[in-house]
């Protein structure tokens, strides 16, 4: 076993698994408050990595691309949730699924009309270009470090804003009783808004994150969508806490099964099995834990109370 | 006797798609039959989705997991028939049997684990599971892996009919299709369809009156698997072709709109959301490059506005109609 690479991969994991918080976050928050499921939750991601691409060409800093990304996400997270999405919560959940996956088909199409067919690259900034020296010689990617810290500020941004806010107090209160949130007099419209922009915001972050490390490329936010339902599904849907714990689950198994399921697989089959076989099961292994979880917990991990 | 208007556009749809390999010939168009036969073939995917999503409630979003097994059986099958030359391997019997067989088994065990959890969980369980065959195929490099399996031959049904003729494989998919709305037809009017449409209306009625609600839903789940893994057959020998992008996510969201699309919980609605939502690819896609530039934005306009789907609106042209002669009758007196 090569335990400066376990190390590597964890950290590599624990980094995807920041990712995968960031946009489990706000599509649960979407879900458990509106009970909306947004396929074009992806979308939002792509978009943020677009964004990001574009206003770090006219500024020629990835910093000021970022910053400006951010609003702009939001921005059309809310025009989004104004324009379409909102007559979608009173609606069966089949409807939800069949509408926002024409969203997506749309959003892909558009990109491809704005962006071109061809995938965008985004050079880092010098100073993250580079490696750090965390202990004992082990060297570390300075961005892959950033998205963690990144990442990790804002989820405890996000758990003060929840637990310690007026709005966050609301978002809380809607998350359990709808109804009565709005007989109460609060804007339960505005609300749905606010939640819609963070959660818009929150993607954004991760697809201007994950840009530099990935291409920025058509259809990016698919894959990563589907994993993210896999975490908040896993995570008890409604939870940000779940989506917590279930993304860093999700995102260290992820990773670390990818580097090491052949090694492991070796110590009980001939290596050539191994080799062939690996691969195939490290792309299965979030499912078949999604599985084994809801088959013992069929609501999640931290299923949502008054459910 | 005399049809509803919504019963003559239906039936001259079937009718219509009985008759479009010979107006194909007939126009030496033979385009027009290959795209036909994939409007078949989805059509069974769709009727079989339809059986659990429709009529049933249970809104599974793998379903294209079936028409991979089934591809997949063939595409193996032929593989060894063309390489290794074992005979029995290229039998369209065998293929038929074996595939109905594995993917009325994967139903089983996709659906004695998802249909213990309900709604959005539901949905994303069926969709993990289905991810999980799509990456078994992906992974699989002997048969090709990301890339697939081209099929050299298509199965091959001792002489009864030959499938290498587009116009026989045609036929066989139009009688699939006729047998799998006839027996949805049966199954949706036993008791046993009953039990499964009550279940939708109202679970916990069905189960205070005693109902193993699980276990219905469990054999509904496993039939259209079943259905769906023949669809599978059909479409690897209409495209010559095995990958694991049948099986893309993306297909079993294509599936769900045809079946919304046309009118979910009615017997011919599948079919006609098949042939909508092909027709418009093919129409839109001649239009312009950027085809889904409209056609995501109608498919959001048709869940907000036209419930019901396009069978939906032939309801609505049968009352229009009836109220039409029922004004004309009383004028008359």
């Amino acid at each position: 076993m090569n335990w400066v690479l376990l190390l590597e991969q964890t950290l590599n994991g624990f980094q995807f698994g920041i990712l995968l918080f960031l946009l489990a976050a706000g599509l649960t928050l979407i879900f458990g408050i509106m009970d909306l499921i947004n396929l074009a939750h992806g979308s939002l991601y792509m978009m943020g990595a677009y964004f990001a691409a574009t206003f770090t060409q006219w500024t020629d800093s990835f910093l000021l691309g970022a910053l400006l990304a951010l609003p702009a996400c939001m921005l059309f997270g809310i025009i989004l949730e104004t324009v379409a999405l909102r007559t979608l919560y009173a609606r069966s959940h089949l409807d939800q699924v069949l509408a926002t996956f024409g969203l997506i088909l749309f959003f892909n199409e558009f990109v491809r009309l704005i962006w071109g067919p061809i995938g965008l690259d985004i050079p880092l900034p010098e100073q993250l270009s580079g490696s750090v020296e965390l202990f004992f010689g082990i060297r570390y990617p300075a961005f892959r470090l950033v998205i963690i810290v990144v990442g990790i500020l804002t989820a405890f941004l996000l758990y003060l804003l929840v637990s310690k806010t007026k709005i966050g107090m609301l978002i809380r209160a809607g998350a359990s009783n709808r109804q009565m949130v709005s007989a109460l007099g609060v804007n339960i419209n505005l609300l749905y808004t606010i939640v819609f922009g963070l959660g818009a915001a929150l993607a954004g972050l991760a697809g201007l994150m994950a840009a530099p490390i990935m291409t920025v490329e058509i259809g990016m936010g698919e894959g990563i969508l589907i994993i993210t339902f896999v975490v908040i599904v896993i995570g008890g849907v409604g939870s940000i806490k779940g989506a917590f714990v279930a993304a860093l689950i999700v995102g260290f198994i992820d990773t670390v099964g990818r580097s090491f399921l052949p090694d492991i697989l070796g110590l009980f089959v001939s290596n050539d099995v191994a080799d062939t076989a690996a691969p195939a099961i490290s792309s299965m292994l979030i499912y078949i834990l999604m599985a084994l979880i809801l088959a013992i917990k069929p609501q999640g991990l931290f299923p949502p109370k008054g459910a | 006797m005399k049809l509803s208007p919504r019963a003559t556009i239906i039936t001259l749809l079937m009718i219509g798609l009985g008759a479009v390999p010979l107006i194909a010939d007939g126009i030496d168009e033979p385009f027009y039959t290959v795209l036909f036969s994939r409007m078949l073939i989805l059509s069974i995917g769709a009727v079989s989705l339809n059986l659990i999503l429709g009529f049933g409630g249970m809104v599974s979003f793998g379903h294209a997991v079936y028409l991979g097994i089934g591809s997949y059986v063939v595409g193996i099958g032929t593989f060894h028939a063309v390489e290794d030359g074992v005979e029995w391997m290229g039998n369209g019997f065998i293929h038929i049997a074996i595939a109905v067989a594995a993917s009325a088994l994967a139903g089983l065990f996709i659906g004695a684990i998802s249909l213990r959890t309900r709604g959005v969980y539901f949905i994303m369980i069926t969709l993990a599971f289905a991810q999980m065959f799509y990456f078994i195929a992906v992974g699989n490099e002997n048969y090709g892996g990301d890339d697939g399996l081209s099929l050299y031959i298509r199965s091959d049904f001792l002489g009864l009919f030959d499938l290498s003729n587009d116009n026989s494989l045609y036929y066989l998919n139009f009688f699939v299709l006729v047998a799998s709305l006839y027996l949805t037809h049966r199954l949706t009017n036993s008791r046993f369809g009953k039990v499964i449409r009550g279940t939708k209306s109202n679970e916990q009625r069905m189960k205070s009156i005693g109902f193993p609600v699980y276990r219905y839903q469990l054999v509904a789940f496993v039939i259209a698997g079943a259905i769906c893994g023949l669809a599978g057959v059909l479409s690897a020998n209409q495209t010559d072709f095995v990958s694991p992008s049948v099986m893309h996510w993306t297909r079993s969201g294509d599936l769900i709109i045809m079946t919304v699309l046309g009118g979910i919980g009615t017997l011919f609605g599948p079919v006609i959301g098949a042939v909508a939502f092909l027709l418009l690819e093919e129409l839109l896609s001649g239009v312009t490059e950027y085809w889904q530039l409209f056609f995501g934005p109608m498919l959001v306009l048709v869940v907000i506005f036209a419930r019901g789907g396009i069978d939906g609106i032939l309801v609505g042209l049968d009352r229009w109609w009836q109220n039409y002669f029922l004004k004309k009758k009383a004028e008359e007196n």
